[in-house]
C-alpha cells in the first residue's frame, strides 16, 4: 500500500511537490503541537494526582525503614518483594481503588501489626532502598508513633487495671511505661496509666492491635501527626542549667521554706522531715498524763 | 470472496502449512506470556516460590535479581539510586533486551499484549474500519512526560497509572478495580483506535523500542522475492510500518532485515505468510 503511494510521489510535478511539502510541514507542526499539548495537560493532571496521593490516611503504615513519604514515592517501584519476604504476611500492595498510592506496600496495625523481625527481611528485599538498607536494628525503626489517643475511653484512666498495651510492647519498659497517678474518683486508689515514649517506640502497632476496646484507644499515627515540636524559641531553664552547669537567667537561689529550725522539706524524700535528734526531744511527753498535769500546774499558778 | 480473505489473514498459510504452522510463533508467545505469569503465581497460589515480586523487580530462586530498566529509570529520575541487587537486575535485563530486541518485552512478556491482540482480532472479525487517528509518535511524547514528571514532583508518577505494571501486579498481588482499566484498553482498541494502546500510546513500549534499535535478533524478509502481495503480514502486524522497507526495498538496495526498534519480534508475519518470506534472523546475516 505504502509502496504505491511512494510511486505516486515520484510522479508528481515540481509545484505540487512543493505544495505537498508545505502542507506536510504544517501538518507535522500541527500534530507535534497537538501531541505536546496533550502530553502536557496529561502531565499536569498526573503530577497533581501524584502529590495528592502522597497524603494517605493516618492508619496506613509503611514497612520498617521506609523513607519519609515524599522520597518514598520517588523510590518505591511497587515490585512487592517486601510483601513476599515478610514471614508474617502482614504487608500488602495497594490496589487500584485503595486510598493509598497504587502498588505501594503498607500495613494496617489493627489488622496485622509488624512483628519486628530481627533481620528486617522486608527492607533487605527492597531493590531500590525505598525501605532503607541502613536500618540494621529493628528497634531503630520509626514506622509511626503510638499515641494513647482516647483517654476518655481507655479503661486505665477509669482506674481499671489493663496494661495490655504495655505487656505486648516489644520494647517493653522503654516505649511504653506505666505511670501511677492518684485516682481522684475513689480517692484512695492509683491509676496505672500507659505512657508512650517517642525515643523508643518503633510504631510496630502491636499495642493498637492488642487494645481490648472495640475501637482501639491507643493508635499508631504517622510521626508528623503524632509529634509536636518545641521549636527554636523555647528554652527549658532546668535543661539549660544542666548543659551550662549554672543558671543562665536569674541568679541561682535555692528556694527556701519558712520552717522551724532543723525541720526540712524535700518533695522527693517524703516531704517534711524533722531533725533526727529532735525526734527524741519532743515537746510532748509520751505519757498523756503528763500533759494533764502540766495543764493543772498552769491553772493553779 | 476477496474481502472475506482479507478479513481472515492466514487462511492460505493454514491451507499450506497446517494450523500449527500458521500459528506457531503466536502459540509460543502465549506460552511465554502465560508461563511467566504462572511462574509468578506459583508462589502465592501453591506456595512454590520460584519467582518472587513482579515485573518491576523480581528475585528468581532467591539468587537471580531482575529489574525493569524503565521503572528503575523513572526512580533514578526522581533522584533515587537503586541498591546493588537492583543495579545487577537492571543490567541483566538491559543486556537481554539489547540482544533480542526491546519490544520483545511487548510481544513475549507483557500481559496487556494478550488483551490488545484479542481486541485487534475482534476488530477484524467485526470488520470495523473506523479508527481515531493518533500519531504513532504520541507514545514518545508520553515517554518523555513520564521521565520529566519524576524530577519535577519527586515521585514515580507514571507507576500510579501504568496499565502494564498495573495488570501484571494485579494478577499476582490483587486486582482491586484494575480490571476496569484493562477492559477500558480492550474497548479502546476495538472501538476507538486500531492498535491504539500498544501501537500509539504506551510509553513502556516506546521505551523498549528505543532499547531495541540495534538488537541482534531480527525478523528478516529473506525470501522477499517470493512475496505475492497478499497483504496478510500487514494485516496481522502490530507495527505495519516496519515491514515495508525490508519487504519492498529490494530495488532501493535496502536490507531484507526488519531494522526498526518498533518491530516486536512477535513472528506473526512468519506464521501468516504462506510463501515463507520471513524468518527469524540476526543483524549480521543480511
Amino acid at each position: 500500500m505504502s509502496n504505491t503511494q511512494g510511486r505516486g510521489d515520484t510522479a508528481q510535478t515540481g509545484t505540487s511537490l512543493k505544495k505537498r511539502a508545505t502542507l506536510n510541514r504544517r501538518k507535522f507542526l500541527g500534530d507535534t503541537l497537538k501531541s505536546a499539548c496533550g502530553a502536557g495537560l496529561l502531565g499536569l493532571g498526573m503530577g497533581t494526582y501524584s502529590r495528592q496521593v502522597e497524603s494517605h490516611p493516618a492508619w496506613v503504615i509503611r514497612p520498617p525503614g521506609a523513607l519519609p513519604e515524599p522520597e518514598f514515592s520517588g523510590a518505591c517501584i511497587r515490585c512487592g518483594l517486601c510483601v513476599r519476604d515478610c514471614p508474617y504476611d502482614m504487608l500488602r500492595l495497594a490496589e487500584l481503588g485503595d486510598s493509598v498510592a497504587m502498588g505501594t506496600p503498607y500495613f494496617v496495625a489493627r489488622d496485622k501489626p509488624c512483628e519486628m523481625c530481627e533481620h528486617i527481611p522486608c527492607a533487605a528485599a527492597c531493590p531500590t532502598n525505598a525501605l532503607s538498607h541502613e536500618l540494621d536494628n529493628i528497634d531503630d525503626a520509626r514506622m509511626g508513633l503510638a499515641v494513647l489517643i482516647d483517654q476518655e475511653e481507655c479503661i486505665a484512666f477509669q482506674g481499671l487495671r489493663c496494661e495490655v498495651c504495655f505487656n505486648v510492647c516489644p520494647v517493653q519498659g522503654d516505649a511504653i511505661t506505666i505511670e501511677m497517678q492518684h485516682n481522684r474518683r475513689s480517692g484512695k486508689h492509683a491509676l496505672f496509666i500507659p505512657v508512650v515514649h517517642s525515643d523508643a517506640c518503633t510504631g510496630c502497632g502491636k499495642c493498637e492491635k492488642a487494645c481490648i476496646l472495640e475501637e482501639a484507644a491507643i493508635k499508631v499515627l504517622p510521626m508528623e501527626l503524632a509529634k509536636g515540636l518545641v521549636g527554636e524559641h523555647y528554652r527549658f531553664g532546668w535543661k539549660q542549667k544542666k548543659v551550662a552547669g549554672k543558671s543562665l537567667v536569674t541568679p541561682d537561689v535555692e528556694h527556701r521554706y519558712n520552717l522551724p529550725e532543723g525541720v526540712t522539706y524535700d518533695y522527693n524524700k517524703g516531704g517534711l522531715s524533722l531533725p533526727p535528734e529532735s525526734s527524741d526531744a519532743s515537746p510532748y511527753s509520751s505519757n498523756p498524763l503528763d500533759s494533764l498535769k502540766k495543764l493543772q500546774e498552769q491553772e493553779s499558778k | 470472496m476477496m474481502v472475506e480473505q482479507k478479513q481472515q489473514p492466514g487462511t492460505q498459510a493454514i491451507a499450506k502449512k497446517g494450523w500449527f504452522g500458521a500459528y506457531k510463533w503466536l502459540i509460543f508467545r502465549r506460552i511465554s506470556q502465560l508461563g511467566i505469569l504462572a511462574l509468578f503465581l506459583m508462589g502465592p497460589v501453591f506456595g512454590i516460590w520460584i519467582v518472587k515480586g513482579n515485573m518491576a523487580s523480581s528475585l528468581t530462586l532467591d539468587i537471580l535479581p531482575l529489574s525493569d530498566p524503565y521503572v528503575m529509570l523513572q526512580g533514578l529520575m526522581s533522584g533515587n539510586v537503586p541498591v546493588t541487587s537492583g543495579l545487577i537486575g537492571v543490567t541483566i535485563v538491559l543486556v537481554f533486551y539489547l540482544l533480542v530486541g526491546g519490544r520483545v518485552y511487548c510481544s513475549w512478556i507483557c500481559p496487556v499484549n494478550i488483551v490488545t491482540d484479542t481486541a485487534g482480532w475482534v476488530r477484524r472479525k467485526l470488520g470495523l474500519k473506523v479508527s481515531s487517528h493518533f500519531a504513532r509518535s504520541t507514545r514518545y511524547w508520553l515517554l518523555a512526560l513520564t521521565l520529566i514528571l519524576p524530577p519535577i514532583t519527586g515521585a514515580i508518577v507514571w507507576e500510579l497509572f501504568n496499565p502494564v505494571s498495573l495488570m501484571f501486579r494485579g494478577i499476582i498481588f490483587g486486582m482491586g478495580w484494575a480490571w476496569m482499566v484493562i477492559v477500558a484498553i480492550f474497548l479502546f482498541d476495538i472501538f476507538i483506535s486500531q492498535r491504539g494502546w500498544c501501537g500509539h500510546l504506551c510509553p513502556v513500549g516506546a521505551f523498549y523500542s528505543l532499547l531495541g534499535t540495534k538488537s541482534l535478533l531480527r525478523v528478516s524478509a529473506a525470501k522477499r522475492d517470493q512475496c505475492d502481495d497478499c497483504n496478510d503480514c500487514y494485516v496481522v502486524c502490530p507495527e505495519p510500518k516496519v515491514i515495508t522497507p525490508a519487504l519492498k526495498g529490494a530495488d532501493k538496495g535496502i536490507s531484507p532485515l526488519i531494522d526498526d526498534g518498533n518491530c516486536t519480534n512477535c513472528g506473526r508475519c512468519i506464521d501468516v505468510c504462506d510463501e515463507d518470506v520471513f524468518n527469524f534472523s540476526n543483524r549480521f546475516k543480511s
